[in-house]
């Protein structure tokens, strides 16, 4: 069993705190994600686990034992850094052996682990060449590859993807999901792309100024953010956000439009109380090219200033409440600027914040 | 008749033509031919006389040559180790040093900064067997002896290799120093998670991305020390008796003592086949190095 747990850890750097005392218990067998804009503390935490960063504070525990002044090679975990760390004076297969010839283990063995390694990540014919004569993708798999053959309790990723094409992203996150159900290690997995996070993690640790803001799994993130950073964070087109204020039991935005309260926020917002008003592309849709409409329905007149035709879906940019908002369009037919359509938006999908604190008001 | 005029490209590289042929070109054919005549300094004249192969026979069957020649050989590989070994651990030291490293690296270049004579001059006087520092210390921590530390062969060889040893360490220990500055940290921090100790990761990370540096190091230390004169010259003279005589003491002898200057510059012509020997092995193994981390011949 090897659970990950982290109490109250802090991390400081002469008086810089770069993280603030974190809290987070991670399963075994679990696949998280630690996601946040950069400088939010991500890799700095991830370092602490693999013992490559004193522990300023608070207790780092791997399967149980605290591994506070464990040094890495006691701690029985694989890292995969951002620009893959190769040995660069070795070849492939001498990368991928290294950590078991460093361990005394036979060299039949090491083979069998290595040839193992190679053939899930695809690697036999790059064996014998050296990081340098490698490409990018190829690379990866490499360091990949020499996370595996260790065979370790805990498996750390330091935005592997983020020096791949946005091909090849796509394709490594399929291999690196695979390969966890595959496998099934505890992996704890910085990145700084959303959408990685939502398409691989089991549960998102999002991350801002080294603090923990919200934990969950995706869908959890992106149905119920705890506040607008969130909101805005996840998914993508990020969350519309209007400014407003409650009026008799409406949401009075900018421009002078009502709103209903949304039903998950009604009854919590004081009168007068501003708000800011938060709907996703997903639910503003032109009539006629809408999907999954339920519950009450708010029906507006707006000018589209810009398209961009994604294919299945064109997102549409209008002004709604005073600002640009994003709006989604199913079934796309051709749409020029300037033309006026009728929206429909899905007010039980619809958030509301505390325009002072940002934080969601949801029962 | 239509005036020749010089190509345009030769006219502009004229002068430096006429520079190269000067203080380069004619010196060396000069020598190359002196070689070929029993020219002695005293009797000009001699210059003119062909003996053919005669002074290189001469030398290959010299004893004297052949035992200065293995004592350059020995001298050389003791020093050029010796100081390798030291630079590599002063300079590991300095880069593990997070406050003052400047101060310490400019410290560290202070021998440098000395001609070798005043160096020979120093340690000459560290080593005087009746007034030398070494002795006294001796003396003063009641050992009651007086070492021939110039005198006896053997002695007289550490004590210069001492004074070239204390002179040039630095040399490697800065070109080691830039090698570290130059390292990736990851690939250690790799090592680190893949289980190698501190002494694992040196072993097998960092010195391999050393290797290149170690041996440029080596390179242009192994043409100096090839031909060390002025510290050995200053310390003994080569002598006494010719115990601490190296190539070229010895032939700087021959040519400016004995004023037997076809001889010397045969001896000159064969000692240059060690240097070229060493520099050779040395860019052999430095691309064989860079060729192994990466870095492509
Ligand atoms: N060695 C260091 N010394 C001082 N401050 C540091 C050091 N390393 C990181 N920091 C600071 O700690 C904070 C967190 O850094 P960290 O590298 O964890 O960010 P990150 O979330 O991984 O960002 P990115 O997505 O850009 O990689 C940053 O403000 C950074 O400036
Ligand atoms: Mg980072």
């Amino acid at each position: 069993m090897t659970e990950v747990t982290l109490s109250n850890v802090v991390k400081k750097y002469g008086a810089h705190q770069a993280v603030h005392g974190i809290d987070l218990d991670i399963a075994d067998g679990e696949f998280v994600v630690l996601v946040g804009p950069s400088g939010c503390g991500k890799s700095t935490t991830l370092r602490m686990i693999a013992g490559l960063e004193d522990i300023t504070g608070g207790e780092v525990s791997i399967g149980g034992r605290v591994v506070n002044d464990l040094p890495p090679r006691e701690r029985n975990i694989s890292m995969v850094f951002q620009n893959y760390a190769l040995y660069p004076h070795m070849t492939v297969r001498e990368n991928l052996g290294f950590s078991l010839h460093i361990a005394k283990q036979e060299p039949a063995q090491i083979k069998t682990a290595v040839d193992q390694a190679a053939g899930i990540l695809g690697l036999d014919e790059l064996m014998d060449r050296k990081p340098a004569e490698l490409s990018g993708g190829q690379r990866q798999r490499v360091a990949m590859g020499r996370a595996i053959v260790r065979s370790p309790d805990v498996f750390l990723f330091d935005e592997p993807l983020s020096n791949l094409d946005a091909k090849l992203r796509t394709q490594m996150r399929a291999e690196i999901k695979k390969l966890h159900q595959k496998i099934g290690n505890t992996i704890i997995y910085v990145t700084h792309d959303q959408v990685e996070a939502m398409t691989l993690a089991d549960r998102i640790v999002l991350m801002r100024d080294g603090h923990i803001v919200q934990v969950g799994t995706p869908l959890e993130l992106f149905n119920t953010p705890v506040d607008t950073f969130v909101a805005t964070f996840i998914g993508s087109p990020p969350m519309n956000l209007v400014d407003g204020t409650v009026r008799g039991g409406n949401i009075q935005l900018t421009d002078g439009q009502s709103l209903p309260v949304p039903v998950g926020a009604r009854g919590l917002v004081r009168e007068g109380q501003d708000v800011q008003f938060g709907f996703r592309a997903d639910n503003l849709m032109p009539l006629g090219h809408a999907v999954d409409e339920v519950g009450e329905i708010h029906q507006v007149d707006l000018t589209i200033t810009l398209t961009e035709p994604l294919g299945t879906e064109t997102i549409l940019f209008t002004t709604f409440g005073g600002i640009e908002v994003q709006a989604k369009m199913f079934n796309p037919r051709p749409v020029r600027p300037g033309e006026q359509m009728t929206f429909r938006l899905v007010l039980d999908k619809c958030h509301v914040f505390d325009a002072a604190s940002g934080t969601a008001i949801r029962s | 008749m239509p005036r020749r005029r010089l190509p345009e490209w030769f006219l502009l590289l004229l002068p430096a033509i006429i520079v190269i042929a000067a203080v380069v070109l004619i010196p060396l054919i000069f020598s190359l031919y002196s070689s070929f005549t029993p020219y002695k300094l005293t009797r000009p004249s001699t210059l003119w006389k062909w003996i053919g192969t005669y002074n290189y026979e001469k030398i290959l069957t010299d004893a004297k040559f052949w035992a200065a020649f293995g004592r350059t050989v020995l001298f050389l590989t003791i020093a050029l180790n010796v100081e390798m070994l030291l630079g590599l651990g002063i300079a590991l030291l300095v880069n593990k040093v997070t406050w003052g490293q400047r101060t310490l690296r400019t410290v560290l270049m202070f021998p440098m900064m000395f001609s070798p004579i005043l160096v020979g001059f120093q340690f000459k006087f560290i080593f005087n067997d009746n007034i030398g520092l070494v002795n006294n210390v001796l003396q003063s921590m009641g050992f009651n002896v007086a070492l021939p530390w110039l005198v006896d062969g053997k002695l007289a060889m550490f004590s210069i290799a001492f004074a070239e040893i204390w002179m040039s360490t630095s040399v490697f220990a800065i070109l080691i120093l830039a090698g570290l500055f130059a390292m990736p940290r990851d690939p250690l921090e790799a090592a680190k998670v893949d289980g190698c100790t501190p002494w694992q990761s040196f072993r097998h990370i960092s010195l391999p991305f050393l290797m290149p540096f170690i041996y440029i190091a080596m390179t242009i230390r192994s043409l100096d020390v090839a031909r060390a004169y002025d510290i050995v010259q200053i310390m003994t003279g080569g002598g006494p008796a010719r115990r601490t005589e190296l190539l070229w003491t010895l032939m700087s002898r021959t040519g400016y003592v004995d004023a037997r200057m076809g001889l010397a510059n045969a001896m000159g012509y064969v000692s240059i086949l060690l240097s070229i020997f060493f520099t050779v092995y040395f860019f052999r193994k430095l691309s064989a190095a860079r060729a192994e981390i990466g870095m492509g011949g």
